[in-house]
């Protein structure tokens, strides 16, 4: 296979909220088009990597780049950056104020400073793309939480990100809905997009990831492509992490 | 029957106050509005300096007495070289004092909007004060206007304290035809009267004002 692209790569992430040293340490690195999922129990700094990687909650130390090109944090540079890292919240954070269709327009009027007639179609094409085009001139507090979800991922999509990270885009939602949104991420992965996903849904991970990180305390304890790390995985706390997780979820 | 031909004979006059005191609610009003922004979004978002001064300004405000406040306005700065007409002087202090209410209303309800809101726009790329202007705001904006629809009746109502600085609105108005007329009680209420229509007017049109703005969502939970 051909050298793809190096999209992200951050080294030796450090986070601490007082004491409380929640990255100790991270570097993981992905290329155009692939899709890793971060893996690991509750309150192991999964968020706050995504987070962090964004500068919405800026490290303690360490260091990213993006295309090759190092992030050199300062309040103008950053909102550049951001444009460039499309963000799928667990609670969608859909502006409540504004349509679905105004929620994927407002990014291109007020950042990339498009025109509004240009701004309509493509937010109407990211629509589309997600299957929500018939809903475009609703509320949010008219969609259902699957249909929400959906316009994040459209509101996303607009800005036409380097990579797209994804927050547990499903733990918010009913299990009815969790469908529809996973198969938007996976046509998304099939398509070429790049995508960080931080998620609990080992089926997902399994059929699209083309690495899966398993994250505990703060640091990576193992990495690797799906066929490794669920069928056969080195450390014995993420066999004890897996063996949890499907007893959770079941096997799928 | 007396009485209300009485009423219609001093109408014509009292109708000079009514619109001295609209026109002096209405630029009180709008200057409480701009005011109240500029405070709040200053005293939450602003550098350390800037939003020390606006709580300092809303304490300022909220904790001295209006009439205070129209005194220092109309009588006080004058000594240091600042002459308002009475008029001017009554609109100030309304305006100024008002702004420092209307600002912790919006404090509150900026306050009460999901933390995710800011944080989705920034992730997109938004600078802070454009998130804080289409995304903050105009959410914001539709939970204040019930209390501050409070405040412009209050506005309205208080407007009636500029007779003690000569401002020529609805009450100076409605003191001289009592005077004159040595009939107190009756003009007086009259006057109650119609400050009561025009506050009965000012909520029909918060109501249309609320209903014309909803959205899905931001309805007002009884």
């Amino acid at each position: 296979m051909e050298e793809r692209k190096e999209i992200l790569r951050v080294e030796d992430l450090h986070k601490s909220y007082g004491t409380n040293k929640v990255l100790q340490g991270i570097s993981l690195n992905i290329k155009q088009g692939q899709t890793k999922v971060i893996i690991g129990p509750s309150g192991t700094g999964k968020s706050t990597l995504l987070t962090c990687v964004n500068y919405l909650n800026p490290p303690d130390k360490g260091r990213i780049w993006l295309e090759g090109e190092e992030i050199i944090y300062s309040e103008r540079e950053i909102n550049k950056i951001r444009q460039k890292k499309g963000f799928v919240f667990q609670q969608f954070n859909l502006f409540n104020h504004l349509t679905a269709l105004g929620n994927v327009m407002v990014g291109l009027t007020e950042v990339l400073k498009k025109k509004k007639k240009e701004a309509r179609e493509k937010a109407m094409y990211e629509l589309e793309r997600v299957g929500m085009a018939d809903c475009a001139e609703q509320y949010p507090a008219e969609l259902s939480g699957g249909q929400q979800q959906r316009v994040g991922i459209a509101r996303a999509l607009a800005m036409d990100p380097l990579l797209i990270m994804f927050d547990e885009p499903t733990s918010a939602l009913d299990p009815e809905l969790m469908g529809e949104v996973l198969d938007n991420m996976t046509k998304l992965a099939l398509e070429g997009m790049t995508l960080l996903v931080v998620t609990h849904e080992m089926g997902f991970a399994r059929a699209v990831a083309d690495d899966i990180i398993f994250m505990e305390n703060g640091r990576i304890v193992e990495e690797g492509p799906p066929e490794k790390l669920i069928m056969n995985p080195e450390k014995k706390r993420t066999i004890e992490f897996l063996q949890k997780i499907t007893q959770l979820y079941g096997e799928d | 029957m007396e009485l209300i031909t009485y009423w219609i004979s001093i109408l014509p006059e009292l109708g000079n106050g009514v619109i001295n005191t609209l026109i002096m609610t209405f630029l009180a009003v709008s200057m409480s509005a701009v005011l109240a922004v500029i405070l709040a979004m200053g005293r939450m978002y602003g550098p350390r300096i800037i939003s020390t001064l606006c709580k300092w300004y809303i304490e300022f405000f909220r904790g001295t007495p209006l009439l205070a406040q129209l005194f220092i306005i109309y009588y006080g700065l004058p000594s240091w070289g600042l002459n308002f007409s009475s008029f001017t002087s009554a609109v100030l202090a309304f305006g100024l004092n008002s702004g420092a209410y209307v600002a912790e209303y919006l404090r509150g309800a900026v306050q009460s909007i999901d933390k995710g809101q800011m944080t989705a726009g920034l992730a997109m790329g938004m600078t802070k004060f454009t998130a804080i202007r289409k995304i903050i705001l105009p959410q914001a904006l539709r939970f204040v206007i019930p209390p501050w629809s409070n405040d412009v009746i209050y506005t309205l109502k208080y407007t009636s304290i500029a007779f003690l600085v000569g401002a020529q609105e609805l009450m100076s108005k409605a003191k001289i035809i009592a005077s004159f007329n040595f009939r107190f009680i009756d003009t007086f209420v009259f006057v109650a009267i119609i400050y009561l229509i025009l506050v009965l007017l000012l909520t029909l049109f918060f109501n249309w004002l609320e209903r014309k703005l909803k959205i899905p969502g931001f309805e007002i939970k009884n």
